[in-house]
């Protein structure tokens, strides 16, 4: 039967407000005698507080008070969900105690009637530094004898992880050839637009704490914060409310969101701290913070037995929420969509004076993709073969599925030549590679970049999960027979309104503009876990999925009742419970939502209402693929890449709205292109950071984006009842390395064999310089 | 954008923001577009004690053609002088540059006046304003100047304007039939700002020579240099790809080149090389070398 909402491209019912400038982001929300929190961060990288003084502060016009680390003192450190063996976990206070750890850690919070006044008093605080040696490099860090991020510890190393899978020695002693490459995985700025944001207020009298928060995770959020501030839980509620983005960036449990509720607690006022774009830069977890060198086994046919991966990863001076865990999932995805039959990697976790590194959009995926894609590329550069036929030798057949890997994860489903197929045909490949060859001939080097991906998503099965990867919907119709979709996931820019009021409508009969999706308030919605890891639809759409069924199940019951047949008799079609026998007689759902209330005429021991919440455990991830080939130019006076043609051909499952998929695959195609080709967090050697603002951080405009070609093939996941798996990350996964793919293909000429990212022209140009000389 | 606190003044004539120039000198700061001010207050690199927002003088909005010359006035948007149809007619290579600078919305709200009084080393229009060898009008206590462009860019962040002095114009000439123009440039990714902006005038004679040929470079130097040894090689010549590329080297020896993040000496240098080619070649439409 064809679906009237499900698979259809419908635009965004979220967007007229958003485009109206309607929404209620945090920033929008005023509260009757609210007052601001300016934050005073640390000016160095590593320092010891000798004094903080706040006398000058503290008479200014307006200022109601100012907080210290020793006034925060009782409030928890803030938490790190991830528990590997022997990790080191430090104390991580809200506000600084006695020493800074990396540029930009809060010390203090003033608290004024204007943010203008906060501002003012917060800048004639007066810091008193001793600074210290600064660690910077995660490598360096490492080393015995390096500088200590934590005095309390013996070394910098907060873990060291592994990972083995197949016979690794094996691999290597019998490999013909073995390949060896360093890359390096920069440290990004995830770069919502919205910065994060918090208003707390305590309403003394109910002794209830509400916090507005701009957050990717409010329930468990909530949990947390009410930890760290010893208040109980269900007398803390948090407001998602409108969520400008948030990349992973805003999948934390942040320091302010516990302060700004002390500060409330305190001083019994309403308090208000938006974060400015500078803080955001410094404060605010940044992505990826990678080295690795990878090791290769390789066959003369082509075919990969073997990766070995040894890497540093740059945790920064704290332990945020998943910090730890980043790197390890980069460890389950390394063999990518290939048959490596062994694996091995060791990961040394190491502090390092900076902000800590946490989840950016694909979180630890992006890094093992770009690692595999690379280093198909070496093999085929290495073999002399073209590196779509070393992808083939390598690709598990589609009759191979559900494919364990060496990592030990289930690939659900796949069919990895299908999008290769597409993405080849679309591109015209084979056309391109003879113009490459032309066109070197008088000097002009054109690229071709291939990378067929594969990712995890759907996060995930609960053992997996630190906090439970579980999601909850309610679905309830009112007595009116309006439909009330709650769930637990809190989507913050990705369309979830628009496309879980698709799954509803189709599955109840009902026209979409009668279903109403709400998520992000704690007080509202029954607990749930969040929106990252591209789960919102594979987890929690399948919850409303479930919950939908259980409710008509109910429904079913007292349509039966109501037209007084046996409920067998019943069928649900349409929004229309109708007589089998006699399809003359029916009644309609919203007939039933009313009767259900109004419960007049139920069935002996029916439960009066109807509604039905779910709680959905999914049995395992979900593995979406794809291929993307990138063809750019390289221009060789200047070193700027100008990119000719790009083609995505993306298979996340079933597409419940490819609008919202498209959107997805351009944005996360673009933050590739951030990656690969401009972004890059520079820390100096004391720990500045120097690309602190939008003027010194490129991140990719307008004119810098490509026209993008995009295709899907549709291979069903068997996890979950709607065959989704998930396109969150899909773009920054398989984009990143088609384009840097592209660019060490065009410089095969001059002997290039590896560039790391960000492939900014002087990089780029030099390499080609340094050939000619 | 929550900057110190200042006190602001609206005045509605030339005089009246002179003189308040005046009264409060090196506390003051002349606002114009804001793309320059502003965001150095939000960030408290600048705190004036005083803004004197030029916004309701209608007078230096204007732009006019006087003879062989025209006047732009010094809050003409970069986005009027790109899409003027008078400057795209009577001098193509200031619309040319406009054109370049930052994104839509710096150039709807910058002002060519305020871009150029803020003297930032990798500007688009001092280039274009060398090249043309064009005045800049200044208002002052004792009265009204005109500073040709090749003075009045003194150094790193700083020109010729004293304090307590307003911009109000600037005067550029009026090119014939036998001139091409062309403005090339190398990105900085990230502000957009120049690594290597080019602007070149190439006239040529009733014979096809090069009769005059005038090349300014920001971006490069602390402050923006005229490509004089590319001049001189290459007037009285017929200007071909090969001459052009010839001509075009080292053009940065002499500069004391700027190094930073986003681009090394070096990398600058040979830039500066290359787009200077680029716009020679462009502005007397002979194919690259």
């Amino acid at each position: 039967m064809a679906e009237k909402y499900i698979g259809q491209a419908i635009k965004r019912t979220e967007d007229p407000r958003l485009v109206s400038g309607l929404g209620h982001y945090v920033g929008d929300i005023n509260l009757p005698d609210l007052h601001h929190v300016a934050l005073v961060r640390s000016m160095h990288a590593h320092a010891r507080i000798r004094q903080l003084d706040a006398s000058r502060a503290l008479p200014m016009p307006g200022v109601v008070g100012v907080f210290t680390g020793e006034d925060c003192k009782d409030v928890g450190s803030v938490p790190c969900a991830s528990s590997l063996e022997g990790l080191k976990v430090p104390r991580h206070p809200v506000l600084a105690l006695g020493k800074v750890h990396y540029l930009g850690e809060p010390i203090a919070a003033v608290v004024a009637d204007s943010l203008y006044r906060a501002v003012d008093a917060a800048e004639a605080l007066v810091v008193d530094y001793e600074p210290l040696p600064a660690v910077v490099d995660p490598e360096q860090a490492a080393r015995a004898g390096s500088p200590l991020v934590h005095e309390e510890f013996s070394d910098n190393v907060a873990f060291v992880w592994s990972l083995a899978g197949g016979s690794v020695e094996q691999a290597f002693r019998e490999a013909d050839r073995v390949l060896k490459q360093r890359m390096v995985h920069q440290r990004l700025i995830p770069m919502a637009m919205e910065p994060r944001g918090v208003i707390a207020r305590f309403q003394p009298g109910e002794q209830e704490l509400t916090l507005w928060s701009s957050t990717q995770i409010p329930h468990l959020m909530r949990t947390q914060v009410a930890i760290m501030l010893g208040l109980a839980e269900n007398r803390l509620r948090v407001i998602a409310p409108e969520v400008g983005g948030g990349f992973g960036s805003k999948l934390n449990v942040y320091g302010e969101e516990a302060l700004l509720g002390l500060i409330s607690m305190r001083l019994h006022k309403p308090v208000k701290w938006i974060e400015t774009r500078r803080e955001n830069f410094a404060g605010t977890i940044h992505g990826r913070g990678q080295v690795g060198d990878v090791e290769i086994a390789v066959k003369n046919d082509g075919r990969v037995t073997g990766v070995r991966y040894t890497v540093w990863a740059d945790l920064g001076a704290y332990l945020q929420l998943l910090t730890p865990a980043i790197p390890t999932l980069t460890g389950l995805m390394l063999t990518g969509a290939y048959r490596i039959p062994s694996v091995r990697m060791d990961v040394k976790g190491v502090f390092t004076n900076k902000v800590a590194t946490d989840a950016y959009r694909g979180a630890g995926r992006p890094e093992a993709t770009y690692v595999v894609e690379r280093v198909m590329d070496l093999v085929a550069q290495e073999l002399n073969m073209d590196p779509v036929e070393v992808r083939r030798v390598n690709f598990p057949a589609k009759r191979e599925f559900p494919f364990k890997t060496a990592t030990g994860l289930v690939y659900d489903s796949g069919n990895y030549e299908a999008p290769l197929k597409r993405a080849l045909r679309a591109s015209g490949y084979s056309g391109w590679r003879r113009r490459q060859e032309r066109e070197r001939k008088k000097g002009r080097y054109l690229g071709i970049g291939v990378s067929t991906y594969v990712e995890i998503c759907a996060l995930g099965p609960s053992p997996a999960m630190p906090a439970g990867g579980w999601e909850s919907a309610t679905v309830r119709i009112e007595p009116t027979g309006r439909v009330t979709v709650l769930t637990g996931a809190s989507p913050h820019g990705q369309g979830q309104e628009t496309s879980f009021a698709q799954i509803a409508a189709e599955m109840l009969g009902v026209a979409m503009e009668d279903v109403l999706v709400l998520h992000g308030d704690t007080s509202i919605v029954q607990y749930g876990i969040g929106t990252f890891g591209s789960r919102a639809t594979a987890v929690g759409g399948t919850a409303i999925y479930r919950a939908i069924e259980k409710l008509l199940k109910k429904a079913t019951l007292l349509a039966a009742h109501l037209l007084e047949v046996p409920r067998k008799e019943v069928r649900f079609e349409a929004g229309r419970f109708v007589c089998r026998a006699d399809p003359a007689r029916s009644v309609s759902i919203q007939e039933v939502a009313l009767a259900s209330y109004t419960a007049k005429k139920l069935p002996a021991a029916f439960e009066p209402g109807l509604s039905a919440t779910y709680f959905y455990e999914p049995s395992n991830f979900t593995f979406p693929f794809g291929a993307h080939i990138c063809i750019v130019e390289v221009d060789r006076e200047t070193g700027v890449i100008k990119i000719l043609k790009y083609v995505a051909v993306d298979d996340c499952g079933r597409v419940i709205n490819p609008l919202l998929v498209e959107g997805q695959v351009h944005g996360g195609i673009v933050q590739a292109l951030g990656q690969a080709f401009m972004e890059e967090a520079v820390y100096d050697e004391i720990g500045q950071l120097v690309t602190g603002t939008l003027m010194d951080y490129a991140i990719p405009r307008a004119h810098d984006v490509p026209w993008m070609e995009l295709d899907r093939t549709e291979t069903r996941s068997p996890v979950n009842p709607l065959g989704v798996k998930g396109v969150g990350e899909a773009g920054t996964i398989g984009a990143t390395p088609a384009l840097v793919n592209a660019v060490v293909d065009a410089l095969r000429p001059f002997a290039v064999r590896h560039i790391d990212m960000p492939l900014r022209p002087e990089k780029v140009w030099k390499l080609m310089r340094k050939e000619e000389q | 954008m929550i900057p110190q606190g200042f006190e602001y003044f609206a005045p509605s004539s030339v005089q009246e923001a002179v003189s308040l120039g005046e009264r409060y000198g090196g506390d003051a700061k002349f606002l114009s577009g804001g793309h320059s001010l502003l965001p150095m207050m939000k960030l408290r690199l600048a705190a004036p004690k005083y803004v004197i927002d030029l916004g309701s003088i209608s007078e230096l909005a204007q732009l006019s053609r006087d003879g062989d010359k025209l006047k732009i006035g010094a809050l003409v948007t970069h986005h009027d002088i790109e899409t003027s149809g008078e400057i795209r007619r009577s001098c193509p290579l200031l619309a040319q540059t406009a054109a370049e600078i930052g994104d839509p919305q710096v150039r709807n709200r910058g002002t060519i006046g305020g871009s150029l009084a803020h003297a930032d080393p990798a500007a688009d229009y001092p280039a274009a304003l060398l090249a043309l060898d064009a005045e800049v009008e200044i208002e002052g206590a004792s009265g009204s100047k005109r500073v040709g462009a090749g003075d009045f860019f003194v150094g790193l962040m700083a020109s010729a304007l004293q304090e307590g002095e307003l911009l109000v114009a600037v005067h550029v000439p009026v090119l014939g039939p036998d001139t091409g123009t062309a403005y090339a440039k190398l990105r900085q990714q990230a502000s957009g700002f120049a690594i290597a902006g080019v602007a070149a005038v190439v006239t040529r004679d009733a014979s096809g020579k090069c009769s005059r040929l005038a090349v300014g470079v920001t971006g490069v130097g602390p402050k923006p240099f005229r490509a004089s040894q590319v001049e001189t090689t290459l007037v009285g010549k017929k200007l071909n790809s090969r001459n052009v590329a010839a001509a075009c080297r080292q053009v940065a020896s002499g500069v004391e080149v700027l190094s930073d993040l986003s681009a090394s000496a070096e990398y600058r240098s040979a830039m500066a090389d290359v787009f200077v080619r680029r716009a020679i070649a462009a502005a007397a439409a002979v194919p690259e070398a």
